[in-house]
């Protein structure tokens, strides 16, 4: 399925889309498919493959320690093409997060076509902004791939129109000033963010990450926005498990509870 | 032949440079390039600026003809004494400049990343200096390393971070100081080390240490009566050099050579020789030249100078490098070392290992100069840190420490 249908699924059903990320080939390549495909099964409708890099800045401690392990254990650019394949293949809708250097190094037009050909719908950008963006807005109409950008509370109402302009597929309202990492509660800022968002376009849809954890904030953030991403706690339930299957179990449950919590948008 | 301007509107040096940042720092950024070009063109601001550097950091810092060692090296040698400003290095010239705009900004708190601590140590100094709260994160690699730098920070009143992320050096300290930033925008500014990372920072830091060239250039005029032939300086981040190639840049006649941390030896892949031993790629917020493996992961770095010891370098760097305008060559350990060691017995200077690699490398390009140009040619080195934080090393590295004896380790860049 598109992220369009995706979205436009989830809106006739009258609930937030619940997006959930996992690092590629933490801990290893074969754990992160079977969690990635257990994820989609216990209801997150999109998987967001994070490919691990050396220096990720934007995240905070946990998708650190989890990319510092699947690097560790040599994972590879060609192996994070390799498991997105193995979960689209599973049926579930596939975007890539990755910092910028790795697709730079790849190439970028010759990584975007082998993203499409693995069975990714698009690519989210952390450090990649519009306006360093040309060459792979360029390989994206060519390879047909979603662009997602991130805004933030600081952006200015002229940047945020601007990014939203250049996204395709949905736009990544990062919900705080900070990195990633599950907090207790929902920001303030991210009701008025995704408004401000739909003041440029009320059509594009919003996908609000950066803290939510449990089921509650999902459907506190599925009540103002169209997407809930989650990262940190869901990568929490493979890192603290004692081993692989009970990392599996935990993981379905919060995948439900999270997805129960899309389904029920606090009014 | 006129130049283009550059960094440009966006912050590019040709295909280099750049923001490739979160957005969540863009308007920070923006704010920042807003208030340091009205800064610039503040008589104000400027007056200062300048105050400080001559009234507290000492400068304009010596421009020395060091005699004994000319006659060993075949060449000419004028050192540019940044090893006599207060902290020890050209890098207070940065902070000072950087830790005005913030008060200028109203922001009241400093954050800034180091390495082995000598830009931690210049930060803290500028923080007391003006009042500013400062934070400082430390790979606890070099926080265990270099615990006299920790302490000496602290005493100047800063919070000290150990970064336990990651390879726990300068790059995750860079990393965690950029995640401060993002959580922390409103009330702090982060007081970049060196010329690197995203726009404005490449071009304010260069800004900011610009005065080096800019008196060397005139004090070579007053004292030899025309230009040196060609002008030596240490590559890491890259802000000395820089700082003292920028004013001879429309000086044709003038050679650029950046010398690059070579390690062990750029062969062995343990260096940290990031336009002569890299590639382009993005790194900390800007393409330039990076160390890096096939797919795009950054490589550690290695050198004995902490100083030099990052696996990027300023993007105007990589610029300078593929115009042509520069050269940029590696310098291993063991001859930084060497060049070390003369300096201390040919002048009674001893210098900061990162300086000691633009020492070697001038004595190294003096005998092609000199068939170059068919006499003695004159060498502008950048003497830009001293050597006091490197005994410990130095002294390792010679076998010249008393076993018995407890040396502590000194401070390092």
């Amino acid at each position: 399925m598109s992220i369009a249908e995706v979205f436009h699924k989830a809106k006739a059903e009258d609930r937030a889309v619940l997006v959930g990320c996992m690092p590629a080939g933490f801990p290893t390549v074969d754990d992160s498919i079977a969690s990635m495909i257990a994820m989609h099964e216990a209801g997150c409708d999109v998987i967001e493959v994070e490919l691990p890099y050396s220096d990720p800045v934007m995240d905070g401690p946990v998708i650190q320690k989890a990319s510092d392990i699947a690097l560790s254990r040599g994972v590879r650019t060609r192996d994070t093409l390799r498991i997105i394949d193995a979960v689209a293949s599973a049926g579930a809708t596939v975007v890539l997060m990755t910092y910028w250097n790795p697709i730079e190094k790849y190439g970028v037009n010759a990584f975007a076509r082998d993203l499409a050909a693995a069975g990714a719908t698009g690519m989210i950008t952390p450090d990649l902004i519009p306006d360093e963006a040309a060459e792979w807005i360029a390989a994206a109409d060519e390879h047909r791939l979603d662009r997602t950008f991130l805004v933030s509370p600081s952006s200015t109402d002229e940047r945020l129109a601007m990014t939203v302009a250049h996204c395709r597929g949905f736009v990544y309202a990062t919900a705080l000033m900070g990195v990633t990492g599950a907090r207790t509660s929902v920001s303030s800022q991210a009701p008025e963010l995704v408004d401000r968002v739909r003041h440029t376009n009320p059509d594009m849809p919003v996908g609000v990450g950066l803290g939510v954890g449990r089921g509650a904030q999902a459907a506190e953030v599925a009540g103002f926005a169209d997407g809930v991403i989650v990262g940190s706690a869901l990568i929490r339930c493979v890192l603290e498990a004692p081993d692989r299957s009970t990392g599996l179990s935990r993981l379905r449950t919060l995948s439900a509870e999270l997805a129960e919590g899309v389904r029920n948008p606090a009014k | 032949m006129s130049a283009p301007v550059l960094p440009d509107l966006s912050g590019h040096f040709g295909r280099y440079g750049g923001r490739f940042v979160p957005e969540a720092l863009v308007r920070a950024l923006d704010e920042l390039d807003a208030a340091y070009r009205a800064a610039k063109a503040d008589p104000e601001f400027q007056a200062e600026f300048r105050d400080l550097l001559v009234n507290y950091a000492g400068t304009p810092s010596l421009l020395y003809r060091a005699e004994r060692l000319s006659k060993k090296v075949g060449a000419e040698i004028l050192l540019k004494r940044e090893d006599l400003n207060h902290t020890g290095a050209h890098k207070v010239r940065n902070v000072l400049g950087q830790a005005l705009l913030a008060k200028r900004m109203g922001k009241p708190r400093v954050i800034a990343e180091t390495g082995a601590g000598q830009h931690g140590v210049a930060s803290a100094t500028a923080a007391a200096l003006l009042d500013l709260e400062c934070v400082v994160y430390m790979g606890e690699m070099d926080t265990e390393r270099q615990a006299l730098n920790v302490a000496r920070m602290r005493m100047l009143g800063a919070t000290v971070v150990p970064v336990t992320n990651g390879s726990r050096t300068l790059k995750d300290a860079l990393n965690e100081a950029l995640r401060d930033w993002v959580a922390s925008v409103d009330t702090t500014h982060y007081l970049l080390g060196t010329a690197a990372g995203p726009h404005p920072f490449p071009e304010l830091v260069r800004d900011f240490v610009g005065g080096i060239g800019i008196e060397a250039r005139a004090q070579c005029l007053d004292q030899i009566g025309r230009l040196p032939d060609a002008v030596a300086a240490c590559v890491g981040g890259g802000s000395n050099a820089i700082g003292i190639f920028h004013a001879f840049v429309p000086d044709e006649s003038v050679q650029l050579y950046g010398f690059e941390a070579g390690g062990e030896g750029v062969a062995t892949g343990r260096h940290a020789a990031s336009i002569t031993g890299g590639s382009s790629g993005v790194l900390h917020g800007a393409r330039t030249y990076v160390l890096q493996d096939e797919d795009g992961q950054t490589v550690e770095s290695h050198s004995i100078s902490a100083g030099l010891d990052y696996p990027g370098v300023g993007p105007e760097h990589a610029w300078l490098h593929d115009t042509g305008r520069a050269e940029y060559e590696p310098v291993t350990d063991d001859e930084a070392m060497a060049a070390f060691h003369l300096l201390c017995r040919t002048e009674g200077i001893i210098p900061a290992i990162e300086s000691a690699h633009a020492l070697a490398g001038a004595a190294r390009i003096a005998p092609q100069l000199r068939e170059e140009l068919g006499r003695t040619p004159t060498i502008l080195v950048n003497l830009s840190g001293r050597g006091d934080k490197d005994v410990h090393t130095a002294g390792a590295y010679f076998g010249i420490l008393d076993p018995v004896e407890e040396l502590v380790p000194g401070e390092n860049a």
